[in-house]
């Protein structure tokens, strides 16, 4: 029992991390002996991903064959031979080296990957190969190309139980991401790859920029009251900037450290100064080895 | 209690001009390339990536600003991807593809090869020996589709007129056909070695049958000999990249089930690289017969000729991917 408890707080909190996201968080050590704490893209994300390109394959394919056909019209059939063979080359090419071609790019990451802030990395950390891309993609034609075909044409052939025991044959492969913990689809499991989250993030402001105009006075007591979860939570809101949520926000507070609220104070100015405080108070205690983790965090 | 700046707050502002700069090059090297950099940018961009590290690392320590944590591992990631990704060019790339590491590959996928060589003759042997004794084995064999009236019941002189052709029209579009199709289907036996190598084997051993039938129908009309040259002309090339396919595909479904002294996981990439360096060698084997087939045998009516087409054509192959080298240490 006790040690089951132990395990489940550890030492070091993820600061100022939904407790969700812990879950999909790997470790990357990098030569420097920094971990990066890479965060993997969820199941939905890489569908989404793999819609926005399967749709841009489509809307190529589409225009591609409207433009044969019109070549087709105007010059006459003389055209023929060299818009077919142009045709079959392109949509091989797509089909086949669409993915390669993007994720060998310096983002590793096709435009439906780049949409949704992800992309293409090896497990270990080693610069991704050609060879790894290749063998992540080749593996498609089990997990996408097989079960449409299978689909589509051989599943009226088989008959009733042959394409029962087919539907479930490729519903493996496709739904083979979900049964692992890295969330790896075959094609990344033989590749050695897995797909991360790489977001493109902005500096926002330092909410301690601010802090000379406040005239809120908080005490140390009042500060005493919380940690870090709390802090991260009262960030989000500041950075927010949803007036029902601040004023929640600010009565919850001022509840909790009994303090009534002053004349001509707003809620927003009160949620600065408190946020400013507590972090404060906060990063002083962390700075002698102490981390509080939430306000449950009695030591 | 109320200090005057918070040390984070401070630390924030003396840096935060370095991780901008950093941020500004790898915006403009992640749209292009490095090209678009100039050398001083270049020179900069390691000691800026180790700086953002130990920032990094300095904010975990003494930050409780999320947003601060958040955008340095992110930056910090970029620029790892970016310093530790593959510095060679393109054209490298080919190159070393080219001179070392495709016959590398095939070379150590050897034995799996030499499996589904074996594979494919057995096949070919069997459905010939069966289509010899019985000729409506051969249905058993080829599609109606595939067969084109090449079936036993075709006479002598209709065969004979599968194998010669006269006109030289659609020859390109034909050999287009030929090899996007047949990349289709070698990439597939590849993925289909995944499943434990058997469909990948049945794929292969099929693969021999098919022709083993169509041996035994022109060799029953007398035409065994100018059938083999019509088949060869590409078909070295082309058996032979379909046999190294089935060869990628049983080095990861054996190393699905017998990983060896590695975790599963790390053999299984290990071996998933090693195939995927093959399978590209097969798809430009596949493009070459391609060309021979969809072209080179419609010109070219000289049985004689054609054997020799094939017999030059296997012996580059295996010149090129098994002599070995002197680079070739690993």
């Amino acid at each position: 029992m006790s040690t089951a408890d132990t395990q489940a707080r550890p030492a070091v909190a993820h600061v100022g991390r939904e407790p969700y996201a812990t879950e999909r968080v790997r470790e990357l050590i990098t030569p420097e002996g920094i971990d990066l704490q890479l965060r993997l893209a969820e199941v939905s994300e890489r569908a989404t991903a793999f819609l926005i390109d399967g749709a841009i394959i489509i809307g190529v394919l589409a225009g591609m064959t409207l433009l044969a056909f019109l070549t087709m019209f105007s010059v006459g059939r003389s055209s023929i031979e060299l818009t077919a063979i142009i045709w079959m080359l392109v949509s091989f090419f797509l089909r086949n080296f669409y993915f390669m071609a993007f994720e060998l790019t310096p983002k590793g990451a096709t435009p439906g990957k780049r949409a949704m802030g992800l992309r293409v990395a090896t497990r270990n950390g080693e610069p991704l190969g050609f060879d790894a891309i290749f063998a992540r993609n080749a593996m498609r034609e089990l997990e996408l190309f097989l079960p449409l075909s299978f689909l589509f044409i051989y599943g009226r052939e088989a008959g009733g139980w042959g394409a029962l025991a087919g539907l479930v044959w490729c519903a493996i492969f496709v739904f083979f991401p979900l049964f692992n913990r890295d969330r790896l689809r075959v094609g990344d499991f033989v590749a050695g790859t897995w797909v991360i989250r790489s977001p493109k993030r902005a500096l926002e402001l330092d909410l301690a920029a601010g802090e000379r105009a406040s005239s809120v006075v908080i005490t140390q007591a009042e500060a005493d009251v919380y940690g870090v979860r709390e802090l991260s939570v009262l960030e989000d809101v500041l950075r927010r900037k949803d007036p029902a949520t601040v004023q929640a926000v600010a009565v919850r507070i001022r509840g909790k450290i009994k303090r009534a609220k002053a004349q001509g104070e707003t809620d927003q100015a009160f949620l600065e100064a408190y946020y400013l405080a507590l972090r404060a108070r906060l990063e002083a205690r962390m700075l002698f080895g102490h981390k509080r983790r939430d306000k449950h965090d009695k030591a | 209690m109320k200090e005057l700046t918070l040390k984070s707050h401070r630390f924030r502002k003396e840096r935060e001009s370095e991780w901008r700069k950093l941020e500004d090059i790898l915006t403009r090297a992640e749209a292009s390339s490095a090209k678009a950099l100039t050398d001083d940018e270049i020179i900069a961009l390691p000691v800026l990536y180790r700086s953002a590290l130990s920032s990094l690392s300095v904010a975990r320590a003494i930050s409780l600003d999320q947003s601060l944590i958040a955008y340095l591992e992110s930056l910090c990631t970029r620029a790892y991807f970016f310093v530790y990704g593959t510095r060679t060019t393109f054209l490298k790339r080919i190159i070393a593809f080219f001179a070392r590491d495709w016959p590398a590959a095939a070379r150590e996928l050897w034995l799996e090869t030499a499996i589904a060589v074996a594979l494919t003759i057995l096949g070919a042997v069997v459905a010939y020996v069966l289509t010899m004794r019985d000729s409506t084995w051969f249905y058993s064999f080829v599609s109606p589709l595939l067969a084109d009236g090449r079936g036993p019941a075709a006479s002598a002189e209709e065969l004979r007129g599968t194998l010669f052709s006269e006109e030289a029209s659609g020859l390109s579009i034909f050999a287009t056909f030929l090899f996007t199709h047949n990349a289709q289907v070698a990439l597939l036996a590849f993925a289909l070695g995944f499943v434990f190598c058997l469909p990948a084997a049945y794929l292969v051993l099929y693969n021999g049958m098919m022709l083993g039938a169509f041996i035994a129908v022109f060799a029953s009309k007398g035409l065994g000999f100018e059938f083999g040259g019509w088949v060869l002309i590409h078909g070295t090339t082309e058996l032979y990249a379909i046999a190294l396919s089935g060869a990628a595909g049983f080095r990861i479904g054996w190393t699905l089930a017998f990983p060896g002294n590695l975790s599963r996981v790390e053999a299984m990439s290990a071996a998933g690289r090693k195939a995927a360096i093959v399978m590209t060698g097969v798809v430009i084997m596949l493009g070459v017969a391609g060309a021979l087939e969809g072209v080179g045998r419609q010109l070219i009516n000289d049985t004689g000729f054609r054997y020799a087409i094939a017999a030059l054509a296997m012996l580059l192959w295996l010149v090129y991917l098994y002599v070995p080298r002197e680079d070739s240490g690993g």
